[in-house]
């Protein structure tokens, strides 16, 4: 079937099975291949997307029940030469390994601060509850709440 | 004759036989370069093989390691840009491509002899104790720990030492001065008595056509402005914008997709499928039968996995098929009561000191199968076309990886080209011999040429067909003497492995390893065979000191008397977590010690139970690994490491039911998230001992950290892992 999709603000038409994960679509017939494939069954998070902007595990929901609706990938976070806060705390504290996990990672975060900008620690495990196997969760944490800190300061990101 | 070959380093007197002394095969080695002319790239003069200066003054380190995450590119980068005076915000890095050109022996020298001996899983199908310098020519391999203690002690200081002497000796010919008169820093030589200077750019082309010196002098460690300052990695930025680029992100014209399913019992071979299922779906190009497994390929990946569901191979019967993790034990258990063992320590009165001795503490210890699960599944794209073969893979060790796929394309080596991507994850899953993913690529790919295609394992095919860690059983006793101290040290277990030696000073020991083969795929995973001897070595010791009555820190630091380095690591790591006063109610502390890949590391969780689980809540590591390149990488090195020690001490545990994994996918193989990962503390002590490496010592003391934490909380002893309350 055909559909069309907004993706990071534009429209986007593939032709694909009524049950194609988002995902693929968006990995295959996008080429937007910063969303990553890491199990298939919404357990790690890797795909992870915004969806009206919600946090969503593209892997798991068709992309033909999500026309309508405004899907961002971490390509279209923000643009290139202002990155989201979030990307330039990621620098800052140096929190990728082998970096795979990441852009789900956060994505997630993304989420999580534009509704909670000042997130608990267990809010923040709560809400963040992506697969690293490289073991970055300590530096995931301290970006979030760096972020956290400059918005609660009031300096620019 | 500027090119260092494998016949000119044979034909070297040292290299061969008995000499393979570290430095001075290093030394000789590194400065070698493949050409003196430009390499091709216009204007892109190579004064060694890892080193290319071009005409804007850039700087490209050519860097024989991939890029898993560990920061390697640019520690090595570091490393070189130290000797060669290099301005660093000039410098690039290149991954070396998968050619003999670019072997990267010198890591292999690390282990060899006195130094260490050469680790099963860093050769490739040949025989371990006849392994050879021939072989390790061939090895691009990134494992073990040992990029920056090899390749960049022993290769990238040497080559950025070499070309700044050449810079220097190109600028000292054209001023016709002598070169002790000139200087070089920020990529520039500097003639100190007329000023005049010109830029590593401008002197490369001149520089390039002199012979590099086989011994360069390397700066001393308090000269240096690079090493040893935390360096934002350069890896990095790509991967927060989604742009970095893994195997499993490439895309090629007219590219299919593939994904397949082997064999649910390891070495059993396909016998048969009904492919019209698969082939009456849409988009489902082709069936493909390989001789342990069937592949569909298709125009995208979900039509490729609907079409392998779909399907019904039936494998042959290997008589394994009523295997379970249960029955492994058994056997494991059986061979040790049956076998004498092969020795792996032996010394004193050994197993017999054991008679008339005041006390003896017995224990059996057992760690299962455990899964790697980079967080990247297994994949890699091939294209057969003209007479070659191209694959683009993430790997650690694209040698190894042109290898196999010559081998699955029936070409020669010469004729297939590796491009090997960024790793999502590595931990020993990519190494050498166990790239069965890019043969399976390369034999699809046959029946789809012209046109790539791209193979995408599912997660269920990754956790069901890894290279596991073995499943390790290990049996101790131990001699106490009145006042407690060992007296004699027993243990036998199955796998072979020098991680069995101890570090404390116990007379008389015998230490023997069974064999207990097994139809499960075994490989290295992170620290190898240091995590299951870590957990036996570091519970028991804890064992005896509580059997003694006495502090399990103060029972190894008497036992460690002739070890001042591990009782520095020691006394930090207590110092760090607060050892001497009383954890906070509900929760208790363990300690262990690990020397593992030249470094040592110990490290002190406290934890606490909450809801019937282990809650982690802190871990303090102490490391000396000699020096630090970059600290900042190092130190997530460490942290990473815990983390992955972390899954092995209470999360992951692979079995095996009816002769297969019984595990699938993350719901029933859990691993550790935000909410389990402790606050971790790391220090390093700069010993100035012999580099360490850091990819993997930081995992092995972490779970008999944890489960001595939860004897000294619950006074139950944990034998097993994952650890259940």
């Amino acid at each position: 079937m055909q559909i069309t999709l907004d993706v990071n603000g534009e429209s986007r038409t593939a032709e694909v099975d009524e049950d194609t994960p988002l995902l693929w679509v968006l990995r295959e017939n996008f080429g937007l291949t910063g969303t990553k494939f890491g199990c298939g069954v919404a357990a790690c998070g890797a795909c992870t997307v915004h969806v009206n902007g919600t946090a969503v595990r593209s892997c798991s929901v068709p992309a033909s029940s999500m026309q309508g609706m405004a899907i961002r990938t971490i390509e279209g976070l923000a643009p290139k030469e202002q990155p989201h806060p979030l990307q330039a705390a990621w620098i800052a504290h140096q929190v990728p390994q082998c970096g795979y996990c990441q852009s789900g990672m956060i994505m997630a975060a993304a989420a999580l601060i534009a509704r909670n900008p000042q997130p608990s620690d267990a809010e923040i495990s709560a809400e963040v509850t992506n697969i690293c196997r490289c073991g970055t969760y300590e530096r995931v944490r301290r970006a979030i709440h760096s972020v956290a800190q400059v918005e609660k300061e009031g300096g620019a990101p | 004759m500027n090119k260092w070959t494998r016949r000119t380093v044979l034909a070297t007197g040292g290299l061969v036989g008995g000499g393979l002394a570290l430095g001075v095969a290093g030394i000789a080695f590194a400065p070698n370069r493949l050409r003196v002319t430009p390499d091709g790239r216009e204007g892109t003069p190579q004064l060694t093989t890892w080193v290319k200066i071009g005409a804007d003054n850039t700087v490209s380190v050519v860097v024989p390691h991939c890029e898993m995450g560990t920061g390697v590119h640019t520690a090595l980068a570091m490393m070189c840009a130290e000797e060669l005076e290099a301005d660093w915000n000039q410098v690039r890095i290149e991954e070396a491509p998968g050619t003999d050109d670019y072997a990267n022996g010198y890591l292999v020298r690390v282990f060899v002899p006195p130094v260490a001996s050469v680790p099963k899983y860093m050769e490739r199908g040949i025989d371990f104790w006849t392994f050879k310098l021939t072989e390790m020519m061939d090895l691009q391999v990134t494992g073990g720990s040992s990029a920056v203690r090899g390749t960049g002690h022993l290769g990238m200081r040497v080559a950025g030492a070499a070309a700044k002497a050449m810079l220097i000796e190109a600028a000292a010919n054209q001023w016709k001065v002598p070169a002790a008169e000139c200087t070089a820093k920020l990529s520039r030589v500097t003639h100190g008595g007329s000023g005049r200077s010109l830029t590593y750019g401008e002197l490369a082309p001149q520089a390039a056509l002199l012979t590099p010196p086989v011994h360069p002098a390397l700066k001393p460690r308090d000269e240096y402005t690079i090493v040893g300052r935390a360096t934002p990695r350069i890896d990095i930025p790509s991967k927060v914008n989604g742009s970095a680029i893994y195997g499993v992100d490439v895309t090629l014209p007219q590219m299919l997709y593939a994904t397949i399913a082997a064999s649910p019992v390891h070495g059993a071979k396909l016998v048969s499928v009904d492919t019209a299922p698969a082939e009456a779906l849409p988009g489902v190009k082709k069936v493909v039968k390989l001789d342990n497994a069937v592949a569909v390929v298709a125009d995208g990946y979900w039509r490729a996995l609907k079409g392998v569901r779909a399907l019904a191979p039936k494998f042959e019967d290997t008589g394994m098929g009523s295997e379970t993790s249960d029955t492994i034990y058994s056997a494991i258990g059986a061979a040790i009561d049956k076998e004498k063992g092969d020795k792996v320590v032996a010394s004193g009165k050994g197993a017999n000191a054991l008679q008339g001795a005041a006390q003896v503490v017995a224990a059996e210890y057992r760690v299962p199968f455990l899964a790697h699960a980079t967080m990247e599944p297994m994949n890699a794209t091939a294209r057969i076309a003209d007479g070659r073969c191209e694959v683009w893979t993430g790997v650690q060790d694209p040698l190894g990886a042109r290898k196999v796929a010559a081998e699955a394309a029936g070409l020669k080596p010469e004729q297939v080209t590796i491009h090997n991507q960024q790793l999502g994850g590595g931990f020993g899953r990519r190494l050498p011999g166990v790239m069965d993913f890019v043969d399976q690529a390369v034999r699809i790919a046959r029946q789809t040429a012209p046109a790539p295609v791209k193979l995408i394992w599912s997660r269920e095919e990754d956790i069901q067909h890894d290279f596991y860690r073995p499943a390790v059983v290990g049996r101790y006793q131990a001699a106490l003497a009145e006042n407690g101290v060992p007296q004699a040290w027993v243990a036998k277990f199955n796998i072979k492995d020098d991680a069995a030696r101890l570090p404390y000073a116990i007379e008389h020991q015998d230490i023997r390893a069974v064999a207990a083969p097994t139809h499960v795929r075994l490989g290295a995973w992170r620290s190898v065979a240091h995590t299951q001897h870590g957990f036996f070595t570091e519970s028991f010791v804890d064992e005896l000191a509580h059997a003694a009555g006495k502090d399990p820190l103060q029972y190894r630091r008497d036992l460690l008397s002739h070890a001042p380095r591990h009782l520095a690591v020691l006394d930090k790591a207590a110092e760090m977590a607060g050892w001497s006063t009383p954890a906070a109610a509900g929760r208790a502390r363990g300690i262990a010690l690990v020397e593992s890949f030249g470094s040592i590391v110990a490290e002190v969780a406290e934890v606490e139970i909450v809801e019937g689980r282990v809650k982690v809540h802190r871990v303090c590591a102490a490391v000396d690994c000699g020096d630090v390149i970059n600290p900042d990488t190092a130190t997530a090195q460490v942290e990473g490491g815990i983390i992955f020690g972390l899954s092995a001490a209470l999360f992951n545990e692979v079995t095996i039911d009816a002769g297969r994994v019984a595990q699938t996918n993350f719901h029933d193989l859990p691993m550790p998230k935000l909410a389990d990962a402790p606050s971790i503390s790391v220090e390093f002590i700069r010993s100035g001992a012999t580099l360490g490496g850091l990819g993997e010592p930081g995992v092995p003391p972490v779970a008999p950290a944890i489960a001595n934490a939860v004897f000294a909380l619950t006074g139950k002893r944990v034998r097993s892992l994952p650890v259940r309350v």
